[in-house]
């Protein structure tokens, strides 16, 4: 599997490790139901069969987080782009 | 028909003419008391346990594909109970002790062979570690030996015990671990289920979960509705896949891991060895092929094939404690869907769904679970009560805090 890395150009699945699906938000520790909260975002995963936006840090390179599309049905994937905004903008 | 030596010879003299297929064909039923979905071990095991011990008939497993093709029929075929969490422990030990029993009470040679698993250990701090797991095995009522570089010389005089990096000190040893053949354990389970009535309904996918007013009531599936009073979703690696069709989050993620078997050679590997500086595994089958993994690739994936950085490293590995089989030719490598779940023991348990079942999060162990996992599963389908050695398999675990987490690695399933 090759990754195409927004700052690096493709490079091989090796130099990244994976951390999983985006989107997640660390809860409010104040809100009623905390707890229950708290739980889904540590332990409930969509682990979805098909296309996933999911985090990949290029530990190995140039040490950015990305958002890679990717299919778990077939290991194709079809994008990446920085995750973090600013990163994005320093790149440019 | 029952098997044994008589039966063998008399149809050596018969010309193999009476030999009957192990299982039927049948249509599916418009209602079962109980649906298991996956014909996988477990699944399998669990049809067979209810028609057995609790004596539900009226009964079907659903397969999508053939008896075997999902991980019963892809993994290195380990089978121990050498854990240390308190949780886990009890059980798999019930497993092992099902596996003793297993080839008489099934009349099926599963190829059972309790030739040792011996876990080795590359420093101090780690013999410390293996001999704390030993004694937690032992307060279990479950044997370990420790055995010290010598004595693992004794047994696998072939391991590289002075590389540079890893030295080998010792090893853990459980001498009632093993393998069993993979398949056969499928086929004798399937054999045992469908001669107590149970049909076995292969190429039938399950679509879609019915649930009405919090209860099941049945599973939509590619040869129609099936109409059922209790279902289990068995299905291993594909178990979120149809348990989101009836709502269900779980706190399961799925990732290839990949298996590997060489040309065959003369006997060389006596038991199961792992190298403990990594996670490797090789044992050697009893057609000679040396057959072993590593760990998974590390992002999830319903691929049932894997990449070639895990070949790599598992191969690495395999230098790391046995150069001698670096000119070994590789006959073949697969992969297999592994529903890895966060804490990496398995559940077992109610959904709050009346009438729905899980059994799921097998991460790398499931084969050597296979006979408990259907006894406990059957157990809580016909009783709605926890099987005693699996109390602590619960889905609510997470909620609670009383994760096993026998790695300690964290709510990281890569790293279980
Ligand atoms: C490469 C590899 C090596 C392994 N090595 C070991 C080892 O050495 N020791 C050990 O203890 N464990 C090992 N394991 C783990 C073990 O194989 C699994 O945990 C175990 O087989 C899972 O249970 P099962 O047999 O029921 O799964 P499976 O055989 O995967 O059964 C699940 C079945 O469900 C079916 N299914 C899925 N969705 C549906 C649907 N919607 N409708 C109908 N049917 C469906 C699938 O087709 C499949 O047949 C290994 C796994 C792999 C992949
Ligand atoms: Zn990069």
């Amino acid at each position: 599997m090759r990754i195409p890395c927004p700052f690096c150009g493709p490079r091989d699945s090796q130099e990244f490790s994976f951390l999983g699906q985006t989107g997640l938000k660390r809860p409010d520790p104040n809100a009623p139901d905390a707890q229950k909260q708290f739980h889904d975002y540590v332990h409930i995963r969509d682990n979805k069969a098909g296309l996933t936006k999911e985090l990949w840090l290029h530990a190995n390179g140039c040490r950015s987080w990305i958002v890679v599309e990717r299919n778990t049905l077939t290991h194709e994937i079809t994008g990446s782009e920085f995750a973090s905004p600013l990163t994005k903008e320093a790149a440019q | 028909m029952h098997y044994s030596v008589f039966s063998i010879i008399s149809q050596a003299f018969k010309g193999q003419k009476d030999w009957k297929p192990v299982w039927r064909y049948p249509e599916p039923k418009a209602e079962y008391d109980m649906l298991i979905i996956g014909g996988g071990g477990h699944g399998l095991a669990t049809a067979y346990y209810l028609a057995k011990n609790h004596g539900y008939t009226n009964i079907a497993v659903i397969e999508k594909n053939y008896l075997g093709s999902g991980s019963v029929g892809r993994n290195t075929t380990i089978v121990r109970s050498n854990y240390q969490e308190p949780g886990n422990i009890p059980f798999y030990e019930h497993s092992l002790k099902l596996w003793e029993g297993l080839e008489q009470d099934l009349n099926y040679n599963a190829m059972m062979s309790q030739r040792g698993v011996l876990n080795l250990y590359h420093s101090d701090s780690q013999r410390d570690d293996y001999a704390r797991r030993g004694n937690a095995m032992m307060m279990h009522g479950v044997r370990a030996d420790l055995l010290n570089r010598e004595q693992v010389r004794e047994v696998v005089p072939f391991l590289d015990f002075d590389n540079a990096r890893f030295p080998i000190h010792g090893g853990l040893m459980q001498w009632r671990g093993g393998t069993a053949r993979h398949d056969a354990v499928a086929w004798g389970f399937a054999r045992g289920a469908d001669s107590r009535g149970v049909d076995i309904l292969q190429n039938t996918e399950a679509k879609q979960i019915r649930v009405e007013n919090g209860r099941v009531t049945g599973v939509e599936t590619s040869r129609g509705f099936i109409k059922a009073k209790k279902v289990g979703i068995v299905a291993a690696g594909n178990t979120t896949r149809i348990a989101e069709t009836a709502g269900l989050r779980l706190p399961i993620e799925s990732y290839v891991l990949q298996a590997f078997v060489s040309e065959a050679i003369k006997p060389l590997i006596p038991c199961v060895v792992t190298f403990g500086a990594g996670h490797f595994y090789i044992s050697q089958s009893d057609k000679g092929g040396l057959v072993f993994g590593a760990s998974l690739d590390y992002y999830t994936s319903y691929a049932a094939r894997g990449n070639l950085p895990g070949v790599e490293d598992t191969i690495e590995e395999a230098m790391a404690i046995m150069p001698s089989i670096s000119r070994v030719k590789l006959l073949r490598h697969w992969g297999g869907i592994m529903d890895m779940s966060m804490d990496g023991s398995p559940i077992i348990d109610k959904t709050g769904i009346d009438g729905l079942y899980i059994n799921c999060g097998w991460c790398y162990g499931g084969f050597k679970a296979t006979p408990a996992s259907g006894y406990c599963l059957a157990h809580l389908m016909a009783t709605d009560e926890s099987h005693p050695v699996a109390t602590a398999l619960k889905l609510n675990r997470f909620e609670t805090g009383h994760v096993i987490d026998e790695a300690g690695t964290g709510a990281q399933p890569n790293l279980h």
